[in-house]
Order: C-alpha cells, then structure tokens, then sequence
C-alpha cells in the first residue's frame, strides 16, 4: 500500500446540486500534491469530505488502507489527517500556546481523575505537553509569543500557528486550505520551504489548495484539477500548465496567472 | 366530537394570542438572529397601556388597542437602539443574556412603579356574550381575538409582500450585508421590525386582558415563552410557520388540559419545545442550513 | 513550567489561609458572634458560591447558555432529603446521592441537547428545567405544590466550607488541565476543536454532568439548611441569579465567579427590603456588563498568585 490517501467516485450534493461528483484522486506517502480550480470549483468541499465535517453521498475515502468516510471528524483526526482553515479558525481567546497544547489533547497521557486530584502522573503529563508544544511553537518562529493571545498575532503569524496546530495532532497527511492567502510573496517564499521542510521533518503527505500559482508551482510534485465539482485535469505542474482545458476553465479569470506562472 | 370541537375553538382563541406574539419572536429573529427573550413583556406593557387607556382616559378596547401598539411600538424601537444594537457584533450568547436582563428590567420596573398585585380588566369595556351553535359554546370575546388576529396576520402579509419596505424587511433578514450595499437602511429597517413585533405584542396584550380579565406584571414570562416554542414549532424566522405554530400549540395545550391532565399543561409545551428541537430543529416550515467552513 | 509544578509553599500558605478562615467562622458560631441572620446569610453565600462555579463551567468554559441550573439544584435537594428523611441514611450518603442524582440528571438532559447550540441550547435548557419543576409539582409523594418541611437542619459550617472547597478545588483543577482546555476549545470554535481530534460531545456531557452534580450537592445543602422546600424555590428565577453571578464575575473564571457570588449575596442582603429594587438592578448589571464588558467582569482571567508573580517578573524586564 503505497497511497496514504485514496479517493473513489466520491459525490456530494448539497439540495439536488453536485457540490463535487465522482472525484477520484490519490496521493502517495510523502507527496506533496496540489488541488487547484477556479473559485467555488468545489475544492473545500472535498477537504471537508475527507475530514469528516461533511458526510459524502457516495463514494469512498480510504486513509492508509482504512476506509474512513462518514466518520466523524475527531475521529479521522485520530487516525492522523490534520488540515487548516481557509478563514482562519484559531481559538481566538486563547495564547498561541494553548492553541498549540490543546491540539495535544489525543496525546493526553493521565485520566481525568489524576487531573482532579493532582497526581505525579498529571504533572509529568503536563510538562510533556509544554514541552512538545514549546518545540513546535519554536520551530514555527513564534516561541516568543508563546504567551500571545492567537487573535493579537499579526495575519502571517496566525497561519503559521494554524499549521503547527494541526502538527499536534501528530497526523500523517496534512491538508491546507489556502496557506498563503492574504500573504505578501516573502511571506509566500518563507512558507513554500517552510511546507518542503515541516513534510520531509515530521515524514508528512501534503494535500494543498492554493490560488497562489507560484506556490502551488513551486511546491506541489503533482496537480489535481476541480472544476464544477469534476476533475478536470491531474498531472506534473507542467503539464497542467500547458493543459488546454484547464486554461481554459481559468480563461477571464486567472488564465494569465496560470500561464505565466506569475 | 362536541366536546373536541369545543375543545378546538377554545384552542384556537388561545393559540391566536400565541401566534401573534410568535410573530413579533420570528420577525425579529428573521432579522438580527436573536432571541428577544423581552418580548413576553412588551406584551405585557401593551396590557397595561390597554388597561390605563381603558380605565383612566375612558376610551373603548379598539382605541386602547390601538394605544397599546403605538406605545409598544416606540418601547420596541428604543430597546433595540439602547439594549441590543451595541451588541450586534459581539457573540450570540452576549445578546442573549442582555436579552434576558431587558426581559427581568422590563417585568421589575413594572412591579416597582405598579405594584406586584393583579388589576382585572373592566368588564364593561367588553361585556361578554355567549353564543350557542348547536351544543357549542362560544363568546364574542373568542371571536374578538380570533378575528383581530387573523385581520392583523393579514395586513402583516400584505405589508411584508407588498410594500417597499416590507420587501427590504426580507432582503434583511436574507443578507444585511447584501442589503445595505443595495442601499436598503438597515438600522431603518431593523427599527421598524422592532416596532411591527412590539405593536403585535402590544395587540396580544389587550386580547390577554379582555380575555381572561385579569393582568400583572409578570403575566408576560410564560406566555412569551410559549410563542416562542410556537415559533420554533413553525421554524423560526418564517411569519407563516409562526402563526401556524402559534394555532397548533394553543390548540395542544387546550387538548392537553381538556383530556389530560390541566397541570401538565405547561409541560406540554416544553415537551414539544425539546421534541421539534430534536427531531427538527428548524421547525415544520423550516429548511436545512449549514455552517459554512 | 516550574509554575505547574506542586509549591509547597505556596500550598502550605493556601491551606493556612483556607485554615484561619475557616477556625474563625467557626469560633463566630461555637461563640454565638454570629446572629442566626448573618449564618444563614453565610450558608446562601457558600451555596451561592458552589452553583456560580459549577454553572461557569457550562456558561463559561464549555460556552454553552444553559438556564436550567435551578433545575438540577432541585433534584439534589429532593434527593437528599428522600434518604434523611424517609431512608434514614446518614448526610454524607444523602450529599453523596444528591450529587449523583443531579449528575444523571445532567446526563439526561445534556445528551439530547448536545445537538442545539446556542440560543436553542438555552431554550431546551431552560424548557428541561421548567419541567422538572412541573414534574416535582405534581408528585403527592414529595408534597407536590407545598413541597417537604420540616427537614432536619444538618447543614452546618464544616459541611458548607468542605463543600465550597471542593467544589472549587475540583472545578479548578479539572479546568487547567489537558481535558480543561479541551473544554475551553468548544467555546471558541467548535469546529476548530473537533477536527483537532477533541470528541466535543464527550466534553460536552462531561461539563453538564460535572455543573450538575456540584448543583446537585448546592441542592442537598440548601434543603438541610432551610428546612422547607417547595419545587417554586428553584425555578427559572434562581437560575437567573445564578446567571447573574457567573455573568457578572467573567465566563470562564472561577475566581470572578467567586467573587461575584460574594458581591451578589451582599448586595442582595443589603437589598432584601427592596426585593423589586434588586431585580431591577440585576437587569441592569447584566445588560451594562454585556454591552460594554460582554466577557464579564475578570473575562477569562483568574485571580491568583500566578498573575501576582508574572506581573511582578514583568515589571522587573
């Protein structure tokens, strides 16, 4: 079994319309895959589908040969598929610390009641948690505003703390929905390697939807694209690039984007 | 089957008093997604307008009616302005918690400046009448507020489908920011759904008092929380489902006393609260929404 | 980090503090300083207490608008007094039932409602508590509308004080903890929260299983005190106050919740003649601090060495 991740005829209708019909899309253990397509082509439905907000019509998702569609969210967290937010969704209130602990929370190692009555066990717990969340927070350049509250952090910041959130909770394929929106291009830059890196680090399978073309032809190994809820085209970089079709669904829209790659 | 009859005209005049304060709930909710816990009390407040217009001024129940909507009207666009548009933005559980504090403010300042005591509602303002149809027995106070209920409901319609203001009314409550980019006031319009809802109160308040002749200030809480279930039970944010769910539960809640037992009456109604909240949370009218991620 | 591990010291002068309060009430009441009035203001101030921090945990931390508090304060109290009064069973057995009856009650009512939020959430609760009320109103075996009286008055100051600490002891170590925070995560973005891997339903239940039970114990207490109950003493009012309190003292602080239960219970002393003067003013407090505090008056902060300390270590950067 070489795919972490395998899609199959997968259909979701929202009221009669196909939000995203018969898709079949795979992605190999440690790849770095794109899934592009004009605005509302579809693209958040399928992360939703694959991590469990919604439930798809028809269709199966297997995840490291284990069908999981139709489980419910947390559940499919478990198994190992973490994602961010296309509109941010920090825990506002909170410090950039929590943020990071309580996605630790599956790793929790002492019961409630240990918890309650104040055992060694919660206290090395505890520390184990800080410890692991610290690391992660310093790998993301943010162990300085560990004590920040998530909503205070400047818009990059909040996209890196997103990212290292979903790292807590240790998954095995991670999936971003628009990493670098909003981003300026050294931001883009900085976050391109930062994805190259954090995937050969923690030994991760990438699935990325982006609308920045550089990004995505920077980064991703292999391109799938949605259009009206389809698969229009799926292929290396470059062959999307020249893809008639695709140019064509972006044709008014992006169409300059995509062929200059600009 | 007489008496099932009559248990339904009984039912219906009741649930006429629900629908009405439903709609004010629903209308309300359409347009600003809150709870406006207060509005059990504006009803109250229409009551007692009713009640002074009737006993102090010496006017008939038609004008004190209409006192009471006026009145409420205004009452309704001052809450909105003081109490809950600085917290348009802020979380839904902050609303609501105002929203019960405008509820206590409202049913306290009353208790303070009146008195906590009952006043009954002259009885010669409208002197009751009993009708015999065959074995059924019915008042012309029954017919009173079915019939001014119904006209109300009515004119509610035409002003909502009709009118200019009315249609942004609906844009409103489908997207405000939408809306307001298409040049409808928004405050505007949320102010005179405040207003129409409060003036309905105000009308079920009157009805409540002639009625069943007696009023406190506290009268407001239970029935308020019934027409909200009523509301519920129709979907919430639809004025159809409102009346609908209004008539229904007036008629459930007579049923439930004529044939069971009267104590569990109350009970009903948070039964069927709890149970629609279960099985259908967006009401009999209602369709499905989802959060979007 | 060093923070999270036992002080002893800092422990040892807690316990001194918690210590000295307590020998000096008790000395007050051993001596008879302390009129009949001031107890039994002392004994509504600890109960007070108890239901504001139990119900900060579901209004507060979990973000979930329950107003069926009195509701489960109720059931503890019935409880309680069916094992003193008709079973013979000891206090500590009746608190321990008391607690254990509001709990499953909690259990009850939080699964089916754990697919409302928000504003329904609220209603259902409010709905579930009413009809306990109803419920209680209509068993001629507790004494339907009239309620129990004469209950025998166990409810004394080592039970009130034991049951305080406990209360917050328990609240507050379950909330600073991993399952604490996973709490605080579905009030603010439960979504967020459960593709995090956090079963937010579980959490859920454990939060309205745990205010419950602690309302519960408040029940048992309250009946053991006041000798009489009657199923209008904890109706949609007393969840009101309780609201009132957790409101007023910040969603998701114990220590505002403390306090505020304190300044609440004073006020409400000092009101007592004036009983629609409070209300009143009750309405206003609670539409004030949402308008221009809608995070209470702490927010989330607590009130505690730990804030003393980092300000402190601040001021000397």
């Amino acid at each position: 079994m070489n795919n972490i991740l395998e899609i199959n005829h997968l259909t979701k209708t929202f009221g009669g319309l196909n939000a995203v019909s018969d898709v079949n899309m795979y992605i190999e253990k440690g790849e770095l895959v794109g899934l592009i397509g004009p605005n509302g082509a579809g693209k958040t439905t399928v992360f939703n589908l694959i991590t469990g907000v919604y439930r798809p019509n028809e269709g199966s998702i297997l995840f490291d040969g284990k069908s999981i569609g139709g489980l419910s969210p947390h559940r499919i967290c478990r198994e190992g598929i973490a994602r961010t937010f296309q509109n941010i969704r920090l825990f506002k209130n909170l410090t950039a610390l929590d943020n990071v602990k309580i996605a630790f929370h599956k790793e929790v190692n002492y019961s409630l009641l240990s918890a309650v009555f104040r055992t060694n066990r919660f206290y090395q717990g505890e520390d184990q948690i800080e410890q692991k969340a610290l690391e992660l927070l310093e790998i993301f350049q943010l162990g300085d505003k560990r004590n920040e509250l998530a909503s205070n952090l400047p818009y990059g910041e909040q996209r890196r703390l997103e990212i290292a959130r979903a790292l807590a909770t240790d998954p095995k394929l991670l999936i971003l929905d628009e990493p670098a929106a909003g981003m300026n291009p050294q931001e883009t830059n900085a976050l391109t390697e930062l994805i190259h890196w954090v995937r050969g680090q923690f030994n991760l399978s990438v699935l990325l939807i982006e609308h920045d073309m550089s990004l995505v032809m920077g980064l991703c190994e292999r391109l799938y694209v949605l259009n009206y809820g389809q698969i229009l085209a799926s292929g290396l970089p470059e062959e999307i690039r020249n893809n008639p079709k695709v140019i064509e669904a972006y044709l008014g829209e992006e169409v300059t984007k995509v062929v200059s790659g600009s | 089957m007489l008496n099932f009859i009559q248990q339904l005209i009984n039912g219906l005049s009741l649930g006429a008093i629900y629908a009405l304060i439903a709609l004010g709930y629903t209308m309300v909710y359409g347009i600003i997604k809150l709870i406006n816990f207060a509005h059990g009390d504006i009803m109250m407040v229409g009551a007692y307008v009713g009640f002074f217009s009737i006993t102090l001024l010496g006017t008939n129940v038609w004008v004190a009616m209409l006192f009471a909507m006026l009145t409420c009207a205004v009452l309704g666009i001052i809450i909105e302005k003081v109490a809950y548009k600085p917290l348009r933005n802020s979380t839904r559980i902050a609303a609501l918690i105002t929203a019960i504090g405008v509820s206590f403010f409202l049913e306290y300042i009353m208790v303070f400046l009146l008195g906590a005591t009952q006043r009954v509602y002259p009885a010669d303002a409208f002197p009751t009448q009993t009708y015999h149809f065959s074995g059924l027995l019915m008042t012309n106070k029954d017919i009173f507020v079915i019939a001014s209920a119904v006209f109300l409901m009515i004119i509610l319609q035409l002003f909502i489908k009709k009118t200019r203001t009315g249609k942004a009314m609906r844009a409103v409550s489908l997207d405000q920011d939408a809306a307001s980019l298409m040049g409808i006031n928004v405050n505007h319009i949320i102010s005179v759904t405040f207003a129409i809802g409060s003036a309905l109160a105000a009308a079920a308040g009157v009805m409540y008092g002639v009625f069943y002749g007696t009023i406190n200030p506290l009268m407001g809480m239970v029935p308020g929380i019934k027409a909200f279930v009523a509301a519920v039970l129709g979907g919430i944010g639809i004025i159809p489902g409102a009346m609908a769910g209004g008539f229904l539960l007036g008629i459930l809640e007579t049923m439930v006393s004529g044939y069971g037992n009267s104590l569990f009456r109350d009970a009903a109604a948070y039964g069927v609260l709890i149970l629609i909240l279960l099985i259908k949370p967006t009401g009999l009218f209602g369709e499905k929404s989802g959060e979007k991620i | 980090m060093e923070l999270l591990k036992r002080n002893p010291a800092a422990l040892f002068l807690k316990i001194l503090i918690l210590a000295g309060i307590f020998s000096a009430i008790q000395y007050m009441i051993s001596f008879k300083i302390l009129s009949t009035y001031y107890q039994m203001t002392l004994t509504t101030l600890c109960l007070n207490i108890i239901l504001a921090v139990s119900l900060n945990l579901i209004n507060g931390f979990t973000g979930q608008l329950s107003l069926g508090h009195a509701g489960f304060m109720s059931i503890g109290a019935y409880v309680s007094v069916v094992f003193t009064q008709n079973l013979d069973a000891p206090f500590l057995l009746a608190l321990f039932m008391a607690c254990l009856g509001a709990a499953l009650a909690g259990l009850v009512i939080g699964i089916p409602t754990l697919r409302l939020r928000g504003d329904y959430l609220a209603i259902a609760t409010l709905g579930f508590g009413e009809i306990i009320r109803i419920i209680l109103y209509n068993i001629e075996a507790v004494g339907g509308a009239a309620g129990i009286t004469g209950i025998p008055k166990l409810t004394t100051w080592p039970w009130l004080f034991g049951s305080v600490v406990l209360t917050i002891l328990v609240i507050n170590n379950l909330t600073n903890s991993s399952y604490g925070r996973a709490i605080v995560s579905i009030r603010e973005d439960e979504v967020a929260s459960e593709l995090m891997g956090i079963n937010i339903v579980n959490y859920k239940i454990l939060a309205f299983i745990v205010g419950a039970m602690f309302a519960g114990l408040a029940g048992g207490l309250y009946a053991h005190f006041f000798y009489i109950i009657k199923p209008n003493t904890f109706g949609f009012m007393k969840s009101f106050d309780v609201l009132v309190m957790v409101v007023l003292g910040g969603l998701g602080s114990t220590s505002g919740a403390v306090i505020a239960a304190i300044f609440v219970t004073i006020l409400s002393t000092v009101l007592q003649s004036f009983p629609e003067l409070r209300m009143v003013l009750y309405a206003m407090v609670l539409i004030i601090v949402m308008i221009f505090r809608p995070q209470g008056l702490m927010g989330n902060k607590e009130l505690s060495f730990k804030i003393l300390r980092r300000k402190r270590g601040e001021a000397k950067k």
